[in-house]
Formats: structure tokens, C-alpha cells, sequence
């Protein structure tokens, strides 16, 4: 692997932070009546996109779940226009029309944002399928909640990959928890790495609260993917904050559970890895922090600012 | 005593065969279970063994006979030592019984033939690029996907049985050999999965078309058809668009039961963001396909397997297209309209005749061919001339295409209606498997030839 540069530190915690500081404030546009329907946020997780991140190509393809958020966020789109999707606007990424579930980037290969558990698994694998096809060195990272590992397309999807020695590396985001069920009242079999054991497809287990472990383990399952060996499976294991979504008040866990994993901090872990290392001082990162909530607020500013999408707007999108 | 060995059905759509081979000659002594001839059938060859034991008495047929009808004895076995005469021993009640079951059977092959009776429509002997050849509608389907395979790189095709088989009904003859094993994919009995991966695929710039061996199985993949392929460029605000083609055999085959036969029109016809395309000949299925080919959208291209079979001309331009959303006006008449697609267009057209002959009422007969978008100013315009509706369709009656056809006419035609609009669907329940009741749950010739007479007040 490659040895991480001080800029790739200061990168992660950057990321990390802006992914945090959004949902805070997406959480704040929600509660004032500006963001409506269902909206996931991904406090807690932001190890995993991030320390995906420092290894993606930018030509490599990405699909994921409803909380996707943060995955824009860490593809590098901007957040203004994340937001004014959130708050239903002409400015926002699917131009109001999907909203927080159901957000697309074409240009960087950013593929949703699906709304249907377990719906971008065999899409995912069909993205991987055209890099084959095309003969493209590339791969697709397709993100999966612990929920979905009990959805039969999941398992269809792994088949044909296998079978078809696919490019795709699926990540399966486990937080403990499929909206209210904790993942041990749904699954038979704990270890969610180990489903495409059958399939013949290597898997493994990494902490997804410590940013340089899912690096270490996204680089070297991305190499084995993009030399075509196939797909691979790892099982990130992490923690939301928050509830499910927003009206999820989250009753099904303890508090001490919930303050248990905030000791270990994704950020913070960065942080103090940071200062230990001597990259940038309190002073540095303090204006990082600074930028960084000054950023998100003009994103809210914009998304809040931004006109609805024209009526005409109702009847377009339809057809090409 | 001697014993017919009988052409028999090896699918249930088939009524005719060819003797490929026989694995048998005259003075042979064969076993139950010994293979004695390789038939032909509208989907495969099939060897054939013999369920009764005897000796050759009889060939009746030369290898490379063709069109030979199902129940047809093709050879006699028996008892060297014993006259072949031997029917006349049989028994009164025998020979009665026997009858009634030929007369069954020879029933259930004139309804299928009736069924694919076709004569070109005038508008299609207008072409002046029509071929001399007839195809079958199979034919026209698969080199339709050969000439788009050979345009465009990123047209490839996958489905279960679709490349060694050569396709379960035959239609992607020839595309694994031609194509190879990337651009013709067999796919496991895994239709949520691989329709998903379609799906992706499609997003991603590939152009697939996706066979589904009957439509019956897309319910396993429905949500990825209508939650994805259909909604994604709307929830993307233009950016992401899902350019395939779902296809394969749609409705009712041949005593295949409910779970087998079933018309899957208005399902789809309602879904914003999908187009729906009803073929009923070889000339328009090939224009149609090709322009669901290259139609930058997601198209239901729903097929029939009883009219794969039929033969019609066709025109064989590579480029030739039929734009999707036009309905073809099949004959033109001024007392009272038929509005049909698919399969149901031969059995309109049987009605048709039949309604000049017995009533001397002259049938105008829309072919919608696009069922989404609808083409409703044709609809309309022969509304407004014939004064008279009639609805027919394959599909059950509820909220059905000819229920949306009613409610346009209304609205929009109102003044022009001599009668109320009357639909024919079939029977309100899941199709059933007996021979009897599976013709009473389809729209018969007759069903339309009543609902005509009734919008025209003839008694």
C-alpha cells in the first residue's frame, strides 16, 4: 500500500468533518420544516466512505443505499448542491425531483442514491459488468446496509458476479442495526463478511471506526478486484448515531451502547492522529473546523435560497 | 394386434412436426423406451421413444417430411404374424371414444390456426421494400437483434436459455455464434438478480436486451423494472437514462395454466417512464424491435408465443423502423371501430370477416402496436368517423388498456359515440388448465362478433 502523505490526513479529516458537519445541519434544516420525507443521516459512519475514498479511482464507479449523504460528500460533489436536493430545489443534483434517497452524479460516476433495500446490489454488479465489457480497468464499489444481507437479490447478484468474474468490491456498511432491528434479530449467522463463502467470494471483517483500518482493508480488496480476480466482500463494521432516519428517536438500543462507540470517534481518531503525528497544530485544525462549518452553512444558505423547481419541471425527466 | 405410433405433441404450442430422422426401419423390433425417431417441433429437435413394443410394420412417413399434425399416425407396430386390419376388431364404444378425441384435438389445432390466420394489412403491401420471402415472427425478432448486434457494439443480449439453447422458444437462434459468449449471455434461473445487473448495465451506457423466457417470470423482477429502470432518469433530473429492452413471450401460450399465461399489457402500460410495445406480425414486430432497440428509454416489448410461429413478409432494410407510439390502422371500414394489439389482431380480423359476410357491417381495425405512449388521435379520429367502439385485448377486464381506451373515447369523443364503448377482455379469473375452460376464459371471434352487433343495436 501506499504510504499516506500528510495531505492525505489533513484530506480524511477534512472529509470526515464536512460529512459530520453536514448532517448536523441537514438534521437542523429538517427540524425547521426544510427538508422533508425520509432523510438518513450517516453520523457515526464517516470512517467508512472516507477511508474508501483515499483509495478510489475517479474513473471507478460508485453505488449505495439511501444514506448517501456522506458518500456524495466523499466523492467530492458539492455540498451546496447536495443540500438544495435535500431541501427539494432546481439547484440540487436530481434538480428536486429525487430528494436526500435518491441523488445521482453521472459525470463522476456517482450512481445512487436507491431508495429499495438491496435494489443497487445487482446494479451495482451490472456497473461492474460494463467495465468488464468495455474492457475498462475499473471497478465498482457497491455499498450495502447490514439490512439488505438478508435480500434474496442480494445473493442473486453475488452469484453472477462470482460466476462472471465481475469487477465489483461490495462494502457492507454494518451499524448494528436494519432500521429497528439489531442485525442479530435478522440474521441467521453474524459474520456478514462471510456470505459469498458459497459463491467462492473471499470476504473480510474490518473496524469501520478506525479510518486507517478500512483504508488498509479497501486497498488491498480493491487491488484484488481490479486485477481481475473478481468480486470481494468487506464488512465494515460501524455505528450510527442518530436513529435510523429522522423520526426514528432510536429506543431499540441503550444509551450506554450509543456513548460506548462515540469514545471511539472516527474523527477524533484522525484528529489525534494528526496531532500525534506532528501534521498540523490545535491552530490548524481549529481552522479546518472553522472553514468547514462555514462551508456547510452557506451550503444550507444556497439550499435554503435556491427556487423550487419550476412547475413545468412536473413533466419533463420522463422520458429521453 | 398393431398399434399406431402417433406424431406427437412435444410443446404446448406445438400442432405440427417434421421427421428429421428415423432411428427405425420397417422390420425392426423395438422396446418400450427405444428410440425411434427425432422430430422436429416449432422449438427444438426432440428424439422420440416408443411407449408400446412390437415390430416395424410400417414407415408412414420419409425422413425430411414436414408439417406432419400432432396425432398423425407416423408408424405401425405390431405382430408380424397378424393382418394389419386389425380396427375392425375394435369395439363400437372404442371407435366412438377414439373419434371424439381427434375431433378434440383436431378442434384445439383449427383454434390455434385460426388464431395465426394473417393476411397482410394494406397499409403493409404499401411497402414497397416488402420481401418476397414470408418469415416467421421468430425470425423477424432475431434478426432484428442481429442487424442492431452488428450496428452497435453495446447491444448484448442475456436471459436464461438464450445462447447454447438457442433461446427456450427458439427466437436468439444463431447469436451465440455469431456473437460469442460476451454478447450472448446465458443467465442463471435468476431473473431479480440479472435484471438488476441489466438495469446497472444500462445506466452505465450499455444497450441490453434482456430476454425474459416468459413475462410471467418478470414478477420476480418487477421492482428493479419499475422502482429502477423506469424512475431513475426522473429521480436523477435527467442525468441517468436506462436504455433496454425487456422482452419475451407475454399471455396465454397453450394449456400452460395460470401461473404460465398471463397478460401483462396494462401492468406495464401504467408504469410513467417504461414504453410498452404489443406486436402482432412479423413485419411491424421487426420495425417495432428496432426502434425499442435504439430507443434511449426502458421498452416492455411484449411478445406472443403463438404468433411466433406466424409467417408474413417483412421488409428487410436494416434500417427500417416503426416510430413506437403509432398504431397502424389494419383495415379501414365506417361502421364501427376495433381497437386491438398482439395476438388479438387475428382473431379481430377473423371477427371482421365474419361481420361483412353475416351483418354487412364494415370494420375499421386498429392495431395499436404501442400500447405506452398511446396513440390516441388515431383512436380518436376513427371514433369520430365510426361513430362505434369495441375494445379487444387478452388481459383481464380491470383497469385494462381498452379501460383507459373507454376513458380517453369518453372524454374526448363524446358527442361522437352512437353506442357506449364495450371492452372484451378475458374471463375475471386466473387461467385455467382444462382445454374447455381455457377457450371460455380467452375473447373468442365470437365474443367480438357479439360485442360489434351490440354497439350496432343489431339483435
Amino acid at each position: 500500500m501506499k504510504k499516506l502523505q500528510k495531505a492525505d490526513y489533513i484530506k480524511m479529516y477534512s472529509f470526515m468533518l464536512k460529512i459530520r458537519r453536514f448532517e448536523e445541519r441537514a438534521a437542523q434544516l429538517y427540524g425547521m420544516g426544510k427538508i422533508g420525507g425520509f432523510c438518513h443521516l450517516y453520523i457515526g459512519q464517516e470512517a467508512v466512505v472516507v477511508g474508501i475514498l483515499m483509495t478510489i479511482d475517479k474513473n471507478d464507479s460508485v453505488v449505495t443505499t439511501y444514506r448517501d449523504h456522506g458518500h456524495m460528500i466523499a466523492r467530492g460533489l458539492d455540498p451546496k448542491r447536495i443540500m438544495a436536493e435535500l431541501t427539494g430545489r432546481e439547484d440540487g443534483y436530481s434538480a428536486g425531483k429525487g430528494g436526500s434517497m435518491h441523488m445521482f452524479s453521472k459525470e463522476n460516476n456517482f450512481y445512487g442514491g436507491h431508495g429499495i433495500v438491496g435494489a443497487q446490489v445487482p446494479i451495482g454488479t451490472g456497473i461492474a459488468f460494463t467495465h468488464k465489457y468495455n474492457g475498462e480497468k475499473n471497478i465498482c464499489r457497491t455499498y450495502i446496509g447490514d439490512g439488505a444481507m438478508n435480500n434474496g437479490q442480494v445473493f442473486e447478484a453475488f452469484n453472477l458476479a462470482a460466476l462472471w468474474k465481475l469487477p465489483v468490491l461490495y462494502i457492507i456498511e454494518n451499524n448494528k442495526y436494519g432500521m429497528g432491528t439489531s442485525v442479530d434479530r435478522a440474521a441467521a449467522g453474524l459474520d456478514l463478511y462471510k456470505r459469498g463463502e458459497a459463491f467462492g467470494i473471499p470476504g473480510e471483517k474490518v473496524d469501520g471506526m478506525n479510518v486507517f483500518s478500512v483504508i488498509e482493508a479497501a486497498d488491498k480488496a480493491g487491488k484484488y478486484v481490479r486485477e481481475g480476480n473478481g468480486p470481494y466482500i468487506i464488512e465494515v463494521q460501524t455505528y450510527r448515531y442518530r436513529g435510523h432516519s429522522m423520526s426514528d428517536p432510536a429506543k431499540y438500543r441503550t444509551k450506554e451502547e450509543l456513548d460506548n462507540y462515540k469514545q471511539t470517534d472516527p474523527i477524533e481518531i484522525v484528529k489525534a492522529e494528526i496531532l500525534k503525528k506532528k501534521i498540523a497544530t490545535n491552530d490548524e485544525i481549529e481552522k479546518i473546523n472553522k472553514d468547514t462549518l462555514e462551508e456547510i452553512k452557506n451550503a444550507a444558505e444556497f439550499a435554503t435560497n435556491s427556487p423550487f423547481p419550476k412547475n413545468s419541471e412536473l413533466y419533463t425527466d420522463v422520458y429521453l | 394386434m398393431s398399434t399406431e405410433i402417433l406424431m406427437p405433441a412435444l410443446s404446448p404450442t406445438m400442432t405440427e412436426g417434421n421427421l428429421s430422422k428415423w432411428l427405425i426401419k420397417k422390420g425392426d423390433t423395438v422396446k418400450a423406451g427405444d428410440l425411434i425417431a427425432e422430430i422436429e417441433t416449432d422449438k427444438a429437435t426432440m428424439e422420440v421413444e416408443a411407449v408400446d413394443e412390437g415390430v416395424v410394420l410400417d414407415l408412414l412417413f420419409k425422413e425430411g417430411e414436414v408439417n406432419i399434425p400432432v396425432n398423425k399416425a407416423i408408424a405401425i407396430i405390431g405382430d408380424p404374424n397378424e393382418k394389419v386390419e386389425v380396427k375392425k376388431e375394435v369395439s363400437i364404444e372404442k371407435v366412438i371414444e377414439e373419434k371424439k378425441i381427434e375431433k378434440n384435438i383436431e378442434t384445439k389445432i383449427e383454434n390455434k390456426k385460426a388464431d395465426i390466420i394473417d393476411t397482410p394489412s394494406p397499409k403493409i403491401e404499401e411497402d414497397r421494400d416488402l420481401s418476397s420471402e414470408e418469415i416467421t415472427m421468430r425470425q423477424a425478432l432475431r434478426d432484428t437483434m442481429a442487424e442492431e448486434m452488428r450496428k452497435d457494439n453495446k447491444v448484448f443480449i442475456l436471459g436464461e436459455e438464450v445462447a447454447e439453447y438457442q433461446g427456450a422458444y427458439k427466437v436468439t437462434q444463431g447469436l451465440l455464434q455469431e456473437f460469442g459468449k460476451e454478447r450472448v449471455l446465458d443467465t442463471p434461473i435468476s431473473e431479480h438478480g440479472f435484471t438488476g445487473l441489466a438495469v446497472g448495465a444500462a445506466f452505465k451506457g450499455l444497450r441490453p436486451i434482456l430476454e425474459f423466457m416468459t413475462f410471467n417470470f418478470s414478477m420476480q423482477a418487477i421492482d428493479q423494472i419499475i422502482n429502477s429502470a423506469a424512475k431513475t432518469l426522473y429521480m436523477s433530473g435527467g442525468q441517468i437514462n436506462c436504455p433496454i429492452v425487456f422482452r419475451g413471450p407475454n399471455g396465454a401460450a397453450a394449456q400452460v395454466a395460470a401461473q404460465h399465461s398471463q397478460d401483462f399489457s396494462s401492468w406495464y402500460s401504467q408504469v410513467p417512464g417504461l414504453k410498452v410495445i404489443a406486436p402482432s406480425t412479423p413485419y411491424n414486430a421487426k420495425g417495432l424491435l428496432r426502434s425499442a432497440i435504439s430507443d434511449p428509454n426502458p421498452v416492455i416489448f411484449l411478445e406472443n408465443e403463438i404468433l411466433y410461429g406466424l409467417k408474413g413478409p417483412v421488409n428487410n432494410d436494416i434500417n427500417f423502423s416503426i416510430p413506437i407510439g403509432k398504431a397502424n390502422i389494419e383495415k379501414e371500414g365506417k361502421d364501427l371501430t376495433i381497437v386491438t394489439y398482439s395476438i388479438m389482431l387475428q382473431k379481430s380480423k377473423e371477427a371482421a370477416l365474419r361481420l361483412k359476410e353475416e351483418y354487412n357491417l364494415d370494420t375499421e381495425i386498429i392495431d395499436l402496436q404501442t400500447l405506452r405512449p398511446l396513440d390516441t388521435e388515431t383512436i380518436l379520429n376513427s371514433v369520430k368517423k365510426t361513430n362505434r367502439l369495441i375494445t379487444v385485448e387478452e388481459s383481464w377486464p380491470f383497469g385494462s388498456v381498452g379501460s383507459e381506451i373507454a376513458n380517453i373515447v369518453q372524454r374526448d369523443a363524446f358527442d361522437y359515440l352512437d353506442s357506449p364503448v364495450i371492452k372484451v377482455n378475458s374471463a375475471d379469473v386466473p387461467m385455467p388448465y382444462a382445454l374447455s375452460l381455457e377457450k371460455l376464459y380467452l375473447p373468442q371471434v365470437d365474443d367480438i362478433i357479439n360485442a360489434a352487433k351490440k354497439v350496432s343495436y343489431i339483435k
